[in-house]
């Protein structure tokens, strides 16, 4: 039995691929866990950003929404939400956006929306798109964190809320999608990323004790699998110690 | 010039059955009071327009106030679903609920287009998305300039939005700071304005990033202490995050709800 939980294993490797990134577009939930850790282990001097308005925050501890007062508090500039949209997101300011997900393709498209329930009886009302359409569309790499599961990771989404790589390489381009799109994908078994010439999600990583069998088994689609597939560096002592200060202290 | 008022004097002279009314506030300053007072004066059939409808749309929409939404996210922040959104979408209850859906960049831009006096904002967005295919208020646009394809977006003119400040002076000019979202130009684009304030002031003393609402751009004020809890008024209150966990339970099922709203709300005296 190891020492950390599958989840923990999500967190921590969202957090570390934030080491090379400057700004980060924050959603709440997992993105805000892992940009927040980022902070705290790999990336100390990364600039949160929060679509409330807060630009260069520094929680001391989990906000529990995107416009918690403490972000404001901490932030290098506050500003208003049609700026926010305008000026630093869509002019493509952002090195990354973070982002949740409830359905996924394998083009990394993403749907917030709602689910089918079959004939006769009403989808499931989901929260809608916020701010993800536009972060998917304008951040120069978009990074998705969610739990693996067969009726998270779809053959096909109910509802297109927000565009990855759309129905495969170019589509971006055709759409005037001027982000790259989805670099990779980060759940709780491993680590899928898009093939340079398909986009389409191939598994390059598993997370220790994980075999290949469980994750294609979490995925609604034949999942492809990289020739060589690596295994995530286990969790040091000091990425766990941060990651549970964090949730601890959460709001 | 705005006029001081009572709550429930402003809200009986500016908001009427059928209106279109936005309630704004980015998380921070959420006008809850004075929409309690729409509840407890049954004003009915509204159309309302919040880019986070949040608790206090979900508390209009359970009283069966609401026959529109227009919004861009609609859940509890942190927490989870708005019950009583999603009773009224998925089950018609207690009416059914014709929605109006963007993204929050789209939202952001009508109220921009709404107070620019235009009839419509451009933006990177939507393209791809199955949003753009449900509504009426998304279209394609070239630029004339470059030939791009575009995004426009149809103004948002509320006939009435409500804000919560944190403070007013004695002729109506009001400031708010903090996060301010969108209200400067949810107020400007709208017919009406009705600002709910913490305190009403001498005089005005200006605050780093503070936006001011000029007098003759306020229709009325009314002073309302703690006019936005659960939400919060930076240097006034914080946020309270236990009520908003709480809501998930009250909310959850129809007859606690009903019962919240009677002891909570209807019960209530008025301000």
């Amino acid at each position: 039995m190891s020492d950390w939980t599958r989840d923990e294993l999500m967190s921590i490797n969202a957090a570390r691929a934030l080491a090379g990134a400057r700004t980060c577009f924050v959603g709440i939930g997992l993105p805000s866990t892992a940009a927040n850790l980022a902070r705290r282990t790999v990336r100390p001097d990364l600039v949160l950003i929060y679509e409330s308005g807060a630009l260069g925050a520094k929680p001391t501890r989990l906000p529990l929404s995107i416009g918690d007062s403490e972000l404001a508090d901490t932030a290098d500039a506050v500003v208003s939400v049609p700026e926010m949209f305008n000026y630093w997101l869509q002019a493509g300011r952002i090195d990354v956006g973070f982002l949740g997900a409830a359905q996924i393709d394998r083009f990394g498209n993403i749907n917030t929306t709602l689910i089918d329930r079959g004939p006769g009886r009403p989808p499931i009302r989901l929260p809608g798109a916020g701010g993800a359409p536009e972060i998917a569309a304008n951040c120069r790499e978009v990074l998705i964190v969610l739990r693996h599961s067969p009726r998270g990771f779809v053959e096909r989404l109910d509802f297109i809320t927000s565009v990855g790589h759309g129905t495969g390489r170019g589509d971006r381009e055709r759409l005037g999608l001027r982000g790259k799109g989805p670099v990779a994908v980060i759940t709780d078994l491993g680590i899928l990323r898009p093939d340079p010439d398909t986009a389409e999600l191939v598994l390059t990583d598993v997370h220790p004790g994980v075999d290949i069998e469980q994750v294609r088994a979490a995925t609604g689609w034949p999942l492809k699998i990289a020739d060589q597939v690596r295994t995530t560096e286990p969790p040091t002592a000091e990425e766990l110690a941060a990651l549970r200060a964090l949730t601890a202290a959460s709001a | 010039m705005a006029v001081i008022r009572t709550l429930s004097e402003a809200v009986a002279e500016l908001i009427h059955d059928g209106d279109s009314v936005a309630m704004e506030g980015f998380t921070h300053l959420i006008p809850f009071a004075a929409a309690h007072e729409v509840i407890r004066q049954g004003i009915t059939d509204l159309t309302l327009i919040r880019m986070t409808p949040d608790l206090i749309y979900d508390q209009l929409i359970g009283a069966g106030l609401v026959r529109k939404l227009v919004f861009s996210w609609g859940g509890n922040p942190g927490v989870g679903s708005l019950h009583r959104f999603r009773d009224a979408v998925e089950n018609g209850w207690p009416r059914p609920l014709e929605l109006d859906e963007h993204s929050h960049a789209g939202m952001a831009n009508r109220y921009v287009a709404g107070a620019s006096g235009l009839p419509f904002a451009v933006l990177r967005g939507y393209r791809g998305s199955d949003l753009a295919t449900r509504t009426d208020t998304v279209a394609t646009i070239t630029c004339p300039f470059t030939g791009e394809e575009l995004a426009a977006v149809a103004a948002i003119n509320p006939d009435v939005t409500v804000i919560h400040a944190q403070q007013a002076d004695r002729e109506g000019n009001v400031q708010f700071w903090g996060l301010t979202g969108v209200q400067k130009e949810a107020a400007l684009a709208a017919r009406r304005v009705l600002v709910t304030v913490e305190e009403i002031v001498d005089e005005l003393e200006p605050r780093p990033g503070g936006v001011i609402l000029p007098s003759w751009v306020v229709t009325a004020v009314a002073e309302v202490p703690g006019g936005a809890h659960p939400s919060y008024a930076a240097g006034y209150s914080v946020r309270d995050n236990a009520f908003y966990r709480a809501w998930d339970e009250i909310s959850r099922d129809r007859e606690r709800f009903q019962t919240w709203l009677r002891e909570n709300v209807l019960q209530a005296v008025a301000r």
